[in-house]
């Protein structure tokens, strides 16, 4: 377990680096000029000029990329070209938005799609079984920001329970804040649930058929729990998996969906940071969600070890495992 | 999805007991966020829009009118010369942090923002100034090196608003005015709210507090304002939308005009632009009224010069190349190029670009014109077309008002050179009886619809939607603000 965690340890790391190379130099490369677009239209060649030297956009490409690892490494993670304010404080205040609309929405997407999967294997071939695949596969086809669209005509244009757009801030309160980021969390969980619930669905039809489970009946269980108690859980290494690839694409929903909604997250803070070609902001951003996604691939490979914890063992003796 | 229902109806339980807004306060929308909050350092519109006459005041400013009008100079006096302004300043004027103002303030604010490190965005503002002196802590006066007729309203812009040395610096994030507004809190990315400045000097306004949340989504202002979610949008986004809008009676739609010339500039540097018939025939080809109705929704208003009828001086000269695609086709074979010729057209992100390239490309066509389409976001813009001029033909708005100077400045990216209009705007500056100015103004615009260096299309409108029920919200305005000292509920 231990070698396991230090290989990914020293892959996290090299890849951190590759990453931080590879968008210093894409940002580099976009042509536009963050003091540019301070100045705009009215810019002459001396305030521009005066604009890169404060800015420090005058020196070397080397000078400007050591300038910015080193003070990652420090933990200082530079001032943004556009709000000329600490990025750490930027992002610290953005994740108290998206941290939460991702964790509503992975909850919502699961809460949704095992309960939906696990009906529609026990129907398999009935009615309700492809009504709900049915609706699955549409869920899947729907994008997210169009959902979100019809969501605020319903819910906030029309019914005005829920605030069409925008975010209170956490210090009005846990309710308002939570009904701010309830449509968003829908709108990004529902195409996710979607695909889960399809996982889920065949991966229980198949464990279903195990003879664990039919041991299981044997003994007298009632076909309910059979599912819930042993064919579900063994299930759960295809969910899991999705699950894992899932989390990356629900950040990139982030930046969509937090746009629809308008609401101040990291993955708005990246889109608007790139269009305004704040560079040092994109560069923490996406080496944070580098860091953040192979964080989480490592949990989903732990979490393999916890539900199957032969796969552990394998790892242990040195004969691989790691899916 | 059980377990959903009952939270959804939780929440909209909470949804309801919050209590109804109290009638002190404004929540306006405006589409992008102002990076900073210093007008003297960034030249985004959003600035001026937030901080204009809230937190930051000039000498003088701009009123609902698009004149100029006393602001902290309470009035003036200028030379027989025309080139010494004795500014009165106004009297018992503390910055929000406490320090007073007087003529150091002045003096320090146009230094600055002439310098030779400045960053201010409208330098070229300040550049008629020689000297700034303060004969008293009451009178600024300030001397140029040659009259300069568009001097006063210069100093109205946001750019030239008045700072002090102890707060300029940090402006930015922490800005300290005049005004009778001051910061309360800025959420990055959804809203700045300002709460009144308790030490300001004229009457308290009514509002105590205005929010300005940035939606930048179309159909996302749309629902915010159908919801009540907003009470004002001073440029508001979604032109398709208002049918929609005007049928609620809660909502009052008012079209007005802004500084904004939609225009094809040229690149003159480049062949065939360079042809002042290829460039008549390219204005004979455009049909100003179908480009209005495509992509303007018909709100905006067709010009045929730099100039937009909200200004005073403005000359309509709409009907200067009225659309003729015969005629365009005749300069066309005058100019040698019987069968046309190709060319590339650049669009930033704004739809009055991407939408209405695609309209202008297929007129220009007709005459035998191939355009060929390229999409830009406007960081590339800034850099490729406006710094590097390595363009051919592009569509903007220029949003800065009375900004015909641009055309006497031979290194603006459209490089157009002409003795004739260069003379004309000396004179016009030169110029001290606002009678004669006005005549100038008017023969500057005439000089550029006769060379046409750029095909103007269309004044930009001042979409404004707000409740019925707030008063003093501007239907037009020369510069983009939300003045809300002016604003108030009505019973």
């Amino acid at each position: 377990m231990t070698g396991f965690l230090l290989r990914r340890l020293l892959g996290l790391v090299l890849m951190l680096v590759a990453a931080s190379v590879v968008v210093f130099a894409v940002m580099n490369v976009l042509p536009g000029d963050p003091a540019l677009l301070m100045l705009g239209t009215g810019a002459t060649r001396t305030t521009l000029a005066a604009l890169r030297h404060q800015m420090g956009l005058d020196l070397p490409l080397w000078q400007q990329y050591l300038r910015w690892a080193g003070g990652l490494l420090r933990g200082d993670f530079g001032i943004s070209y556009t709000y000329q304010t600490p990025v750490a404080g930027l992002i610290l205040a953005r994740l108290g938005v998206t941290l939460p609309l991702a964790a509503m929405s992975i909850v919502l997407s699961v809460g949704i799609a095992l309960p939906v999967g696990v009906f529609a294997a026990t129907h398999q071939g009935k009615a309700a079984d492809a009504a709900l695949m049915g609706a699955a596969q549409l869920g899947v086809a729907v994008p997210n920001f169009w959902f979100g669209l019809l969501l605020i005509l319903l819910f906030a244009v029309h019914l005005g329970w829920l605030p069409a757009t925008g975010f209170p801030g956490w210090s009005g309160g846990l309710l308002p804040g939570l009904a701010a980021l309830l449509m968003p969390a829908l709108s990004l969980a529902l195409p996710q649930a979607a695909i889960l619930a399809r996982v889920t669905r065949s991966a229980v039809i198949e464990a279903a058929g195990e003879d664990y489970v039919r041991t299981a009946r044997a003994k007298g269980l009632t076909a309910r729990a059979a599912i819930w108690g042993h064919a579900l859980p063994n299930a759960l290494i295809p969910v899991v998996t999705i699950m894992g690839f899932q989390f990356s694409y629900l950040l990139a929903g982030t930046v969509v969906i937090e746009n629809v909604f308008t609401l101040p997250g990291m993955g708005r803070l990246l889109f608007q940071a790139i269009a305004g070609r704040d560079l040092i902001t994109v560069q923490d951003i996406v080496v944070l969600l580098t860091g953040s996604v192979i964080v989480v691939n490592t949990l989903v490979d732990l979490a393999y070890a916890a539900i199957d914890p032969r796969l552990a063992l394998a790892d242990m003796t040195g004969r691989g495992g790691e899916a | 999805m059980r377990a959903i229902i009952p939270a959804l109806a939780a929440l909209a339980v909470a949804a309801a007991i919050v209590p109804a807004r109290a009638k002190d306060s404004v929540s306006l929308g405006m589409t992008l966020e102002p990076p900073i909050l210093d007008p003297t350092a960034g030249a985004a519109a959003a600035i001026g829009e937030v901080t204009y006459q809230n937190i930051f005041q000039g000498l003088t400013q701009i009123d609902a009118a698009g004149q100029v009008a006393p602001s902290l100079a309470t009035s003036w006096s200028l030379s027989a010369d025309g080139k010494t302004y004795t500014f009165h300043l106004a009297h018992g004027v503390v910055f929000s942090d406490g320090e007073k103002f007087g003529c150091d303030d002045v003096k320090f604010s146009l230094d600055r923002a002439r310098a030779k490190d400045s960053v201010n965005p409208q330098k070229a503002l300040f550049a008629p100034i020689a000297s700034v002196a303060c004969p008293s802590a009451a009178t600024a006066v300030v001397t140029l090196s040659q009259p300069t007729a568009s001097f006063l309203f210069g100093m109205a812009m946001p750019a030239a608003v008045i700072v002090a040395p102890g707060s300029a610096a940090t402006n930015k994030t922490k800005p300290v005015g005049t005004g009778p507004y001051m910061l309360g809190s800025w959420v990055k990315g959804d809203h700045v709210t300002l709460v009144r400045n308790p030490k300001y000097s004229g009457k308290a306004p009514a509002m105590a507090s205005a929010t300005f949340r940035f939606i930048a989504d179309p159909a996302a202002a749309t629902a915010a304002m159908l919801a009540g979610n907003l009470d004002a949008f001073t440029l508001f986004p979604a032109p398709e939308a208002l049918p929609q809008i005007k049928a609620d009676h809660k909502l009052r739609v008012e079209i007005g005009s802004t500084s904004g010339k939609i225009i094809v500039s040229l690149n003159e540097a480049k062949k065939p632009f360079d042809n002042l018939l290829v460039r008549r025939a390219m204005a004979y080809a455009i049909d100003r009224n179908a480009y209005n109705q495509a992509v303007l929704n018909g709100y905006g208003t067709p010009i045929g010069s730099h100039d937009v009828p909200g200004d005073a001086g403005y000359v309509d000269l709409a009907n200067t190349y009225p659309y003729n695609p015969a005629k365009a086709k005749q300069l066309l074979a005058q100019a040698g190029y019987p069968n046309g010729f190709a060319m590339t057209m650049v669009l930033p992100p704004p739809a009055y670009a991407r939408r209405g390239g695609e309209v202008i490309a297929a007129m220009l066509g007709q005459v035998g014109i191939k355009v060929k389409l390229v999409d830009m976001e406007w960081a590339q813009w800034l850099a490729q077309v406006f710094t590097h001029h390595d363009y051919e033909a592009t569509i903007v708005s220029h949003v800065e008002p009375r900004d015909l100077y641009q055309y006497a400045n031979p290194h603006y990216y459209w490089n157009y050179h002409s003795a004739a209009y260069d003379a004309l705007y000396r004179k016009y500056q030169a110029a001290t009886d606002p009678g004669q100015q006005l005549a100038l103004w008017g023969d500057l615009q005439k000089q550029l619809a006769q060379d046409e260096p750029n095909i103007f299309l269309c004044a930009m409108p001042k979409i404004g939607v707000w409740n019925a029920k707030l008063r003093g919200m501007w239907k037009n305005a020369l510069i983009t603000v939300d003045i809300v000292s002016q604003m108030s509920w009505a019973k």
